[in-house]
C-alpha cells in the first residue's frame, strides 16, 4: 500500500492498536520545561513510580526565565518555585538538564534540533504546542498536556488516535521580502485558525524545498495555528547536512544504518490524502495580522477586512476588532507601533536575526519604540555576537537580552502593557497574550525591523528597495 | 490523576457564545506558575472576569448569577491555541463537567478526556437552539448521557447523540486513565524500545 510520509513514521511506532480506541504510539524523544511537567512528575510520585527511560528525556528551562540578568536568582518566586521544582525532578530522575546560565541553554524547540535530539523519522513530544517545529526535519512532533507528560515519563508512550492527513502545496517563486513566516501566515489566514483541526499536515512543493531548515522550522512551528496536530517535511539533503555531526547525531556506522532509514522517508508517489491544498508563492506578500487570532492576517498593503465579508461569527470578529481598537476597511501601514519582539521558537534563529540586522543596518531605532531582541538559545546568542550582527544591533540603538521565551507568552517581566501596539515575530496575538490588555500584531522578522525603525507599520519591501537602487 | 466517574448528567448550563475562544482566555499564561493542581478555577477566564483592579466584570457571564450549572456551552471552535492543561483544570476546578460546542480544537479535547471534563460536540443549528432555550428561561436544564452518547434539552425534548470514543467512554465512565492502561501493557513497551535506538 503506498503511504504517506506521515503513515510511514507513525506506523512504525505503533506498539499496540486498541480497537475502537487510540494507538498505544511510541515516543523516541521528550522534551520538558518549567512551566508543564511539574505536576506530572508529582503525579510518578503518587503512583510511586520511576521514569521508565530517563535518557529519552531532555528538560530546559525557557518558559518563564527572566531575558536580562540570568546571572542573578530569579526574582518572581513562582517562577523561581518552578525552575527549582524542574531541577529538582530531572535530578531525581537522571533527566539531563539545561537550566538557567547552561551554555545549552535555550528555547525548547530551538535547542532540540541545535543539538540533534531532533532527527528524521522521530517521534517528539513535549507539553507546548508548538512542538509542531520539529516536524521541519520530517519528525512526528506535537504538543501534549501535562496528563501526556506524566505519560511519557511514566511510559514512553502516548494514546493517540491517528489524524487525518493533509497535504499543502506551495509552488513558484516567493518575492523580495516574503519570508517562510509570510508563507506560514498566508497559510493560516486562508485556512483559519480550525481550518486543519485534526489533521498532521505535509508541506510540500518548490518553495518549502527551496527553503532553509530554519524556514522549514518556522513553517512547521506554526502548523498548529490553523489546528492541525503537527506539520512535516520530507527530509533531504538539506536535512542531513544539518543534522551531522552534532551532539546527539548518530556517528559513524550508526549514521549510516540511520540515513538508510532517513532516506526512505518520503510520502509514496500517489499516495493519497484526505485532503490536499494549492497555494501559489506568487499570491503571498509579507503579512501582517490585526486581529485577536492568528488566523486574522492580511497582506501588508490590504485594508482590514469587511464583517460581512467573512463567514460567519461577525460578533466574535467586531469584539476582535474592539479589543484591537482597529476599524473594518483601515490600512495597516502607517498604523503606530509601540513595540517589536524579535524571537521565540517562531522567528528566534539566527537567520530572523540576520533578516531583522539586513534591514535596521545603517539606520536608528524609532524613539517611541521599545524593542526586545531575544535570541531563541545561547547558541543563537554567540551566533549573532561571531557575526557581527550584535554590532549592526547595537549601533542602530538595540540591544541584546538573553534567550528565553519572553514576551511570547510574557510569563516573566516582557510583558506589552494594556493598550499598547507590539509587532512581534512570535506565533499568537491573543488578547492579552504578551501581558494583559496588549495588542500583538503578529509578522516576520522583516516586517518587525520596518517596524522597529520607523515606529510604524511599515512595508521593508520599501526599506529592502531602497538599497537596492 | 484520578477523577469522578460520569455517567448521567443533569444540569443548568452557562452561555458563552463566543467563538475561537483560546485556551489563554481560559486561563492566562502568567496563573500557570503553580506546582500543584490546585486553584486554577479561580482564574479560570480571569480576563474576561476580572478588571485589572480584581473587581468583578459585571458584563461576564460568570459574574452573573442568573446563569450557573454545571455545563459550559461554548462557541465554535473552543479551546484553540496553547496545548496547556490548565485550562481543562481550570474548567474542572470551576465546576464544569461537560462543555458543549459546535467544534472544538483538537488538544483542548484531549486534554479535557484526560481529566474527566466531557467535551459534547452538537451540530451548529442544535448550538443555536441551547443558546436560545437558556437565554429564555436560564432555569432550563440539560441532560448529558454518557451510557447513550445522546444530549437533550428538557425544556423541548429535542435531542442530539455524539460521538465519543470507545475507549475514552470507557475510561470517563470508570474514572479511569490512560496511565492505568499503558503500566499494564509495559512489557511490550520494553521490547518496543529495545528494538528502538535513541
Ligand atoms: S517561544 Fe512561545 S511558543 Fe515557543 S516554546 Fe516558548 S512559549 Fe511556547
Amino acid at each position: 500500500m503506498k503511504k504517506t510520509l506521515f503513515d510511514k513514521v507513525w506506523d512504525s511506532h505503533v506498539v499496540h492498536k486498541i480497537e475502537n480506541g487510540p494507538d498505544v504510539l511510541f515516543i523516541d524523544r521528550h522534551m520538558v520545561h518549567e512551566v508543564t511537567s511539574p505536576v506530572a512528575f508529582l503525579g510518578l510520585k503518587s503512583r510511586g513510580i520511576p521514569v521508565m527511560y530517563p535518557g529519552r528525556t531532555f528538560a530546559t528551562a525557557d518558559h518563564n526565565t527572566p531575558t536580562i540578568n540570568q546571572h542573578l536568582p530569579v526574582k518572581d518566586p513562582l517562577s523561581a518555585n518552578q525552575l527549582k521544582a524542574l531541577e529538582e525532578n530531572s535530578k531525581a530522575h537522571g533527566i539531563s538538564y539545561w537550566g538557567l546560565g547552561h551554555e545549552k541553554n535555550g528555547i525548547v524547540h530551538v535547542v532540540g534540533p541545535e543539538y540533534g535530539i531532533t532527527q528524521p523519522g522521530a517521534t517528539i513530544v513535549c507539553g507546548d504546542s508548538h512542538t509542531s517545529t520539529h516536524g521541519a526535519f520530517g519528525a512526528i512532533a506535537f504538543g501534549i498536556g501535562t496528563s501526556e507528560v506524566e505519560m511519557v515519563l511514566a511510559t514512553q508512550c502516548i494514546m493517540q488516535q491517528k489524524a487525518k492527513s493533509m497535504r499543502i502545496n506551495v509552488n513558484g517563486k516567493l518575492s523580495l521580502g516574503v519570508t517562510p513566516k509570510d508563507v506560514a501566515l498566508y497559510i493560516i489566514s486562508k485556512l483559519t485558525t480550525s481550518g486543519a483541526t485534526g489533521y498532521f499536515v505535509e508541506y510540500a512543493g518548490d518553495v518549502f524545498r527551496n527553503m532553509t531548515m530554519e524556514g522549514r522550522m518556522t513553517v512547521c512551528n506554526l502548523s498548529i495555528e490553523m489546528g492541525a496536530r503537527g506539520g512535516m517535511i520530507a527530509p533531504d539533503e538539506k536535512t542531513f547536512e544539518y543534522i551531522k555531526g552534532r551532539e546527539f547525531t548518530p556517528v559513524g556506522a550508526d549514521w549510516d544504518k540511520a540515513m538508510e532509514y532517513w532516506k526512505t522517508l518520503k510520502t509514496d508517489e500517489g499516495a493519497s490524502f484526505d485532503k490536499e491544498i494549492t497555494f501559489d508563492a506568487a499570491d503571498i506578500e509579507p503579512m501582517i495580522t490585526y486581529g485577536t487570532n492568528p488566523g486574522m492576517g492580511i497582506g501588508i498593503s490590504n485594508g482590514i477586512p469587511k464583517a460581512e465579508s467573512l463567514e460567519g461569527g461577525v460578533a466574535t470578529y467586531k469584539k476582535s476588532l474592539h479589543y484591537m481598537a482597529f476599524h473594518e476597511g483601515d490600512n495597516m501601514i502607517g498604523k503606530p507601533i509601540d513595540f517589536v519582539f524579535l524571537g521565540s521558537c517562531t522567528n528566534g534563529r539566527i537567520e530572523d536575526f540576520r533578516a531583522f540586522a539586513s534591514i535596521v543596518k545603517g539606520r536608528k531605532k524609532a524613539d517611541n519604540v521599545t524593542a526586545w531582541l531575544v535570541p531563541g538559545s545561547h547558541k543563537v546568542e554567540s551566533a549573532i555576537k561571531e557575526e557581527g550582527i550584535l554590532d549592526i544591533l547595537n549601533a542602530a540603538g538595540f540591544e541584546l537580552r538573553e534567550p528565553g521565551c519572553s514576551a511570547c507568552l510574557a510569563m516573566n517581566d516582557d510583558k506589552v502593557p494594556a493598550g499598547k501596539y507590539a509587532v512581534s515575530t512570535s506565533n499568537r496575538n491573543f488578547e492579552g497574550r504578551q501581558g494583559p490588555g496588549s495588542r500583538t500584531l503578529l509578522a516576520s522578522p522583516l516586517v518587525a525591523a520596518a517596524a522597529a525603525v520607523t515606529g510604524k507599520v511599515t512595508d521593508p519591501r520599501e526599506l529592502m528597495q531602497e538599497e537596492l537602487v | 490523576m484520578a477523577y469522578d466517574k460520569f455517567d448521567i448528567l443533569k444540569t443548568t448550563a452557562v452561555p458563552l457564545p463566543i467563538e475561537n475562544v483560546d485556551t489563554d482566555q481560559i486561563i492566562p499564561a502568567r496563573f500557570l506558575k503553580a506546582t500543584e493542581r490546585k486553584g486554577f478555577g479561580d482564574n479560570l477566564f480571569r480576563d474576561w472576569r476580572y478588571n485589572p483592579d480584581n473587581s468583578p466584570k459585571e458584563d461576564f457571564v460568570l459574574n452573573n448569577p442568573t446563569f450557573s450549572g454545571k455545563i459550559l456551552v461554548g462557541g465554535k471552535n473552543f479551546g484553540s491555541g496553547s496545548s496547556r492543561e490548565h485550562a481543562a483544570w481550570a474548567v474542572y476546578d470551576y465546576g464544569f463537567r461537560c462543555v458543549v460546542s459546535s467544534f472544538f480544537a483538537d488538544i483542548f479535547k484531549n486534554n479535557c478526556l484526560n481529566i474527566g471534563v466531557l467535551p459534547v460536540q452538537v451540530s451548529a443549528p442544535f448550538l443555536e437552539k441551547i443558546f436560545e432555550a437558556i437565554y429564555a428561561d436560564p432555569k432550563t436544564e440539560l441532560v448529558v448521557n454518557l451510557p447513550e452518547q445522546t444530549i437533550t434539552l428538557t425544556t423541548t425534548g429535542e435531542s442530539e447523540s455524539f460521538d465519543i470514543n470507545h475507549y475514552k467512554k470507557d475510561n470517563m465512565l470508570n474514572g479511569f486513565d490512560d496511565i492505568d492502561y499503558l503500566l499494564n501493557i509495559k512489557e511490550n513497551i520494553r521490547a518496543f524500545a529495545e528494538d528502538t535506538p535513541l
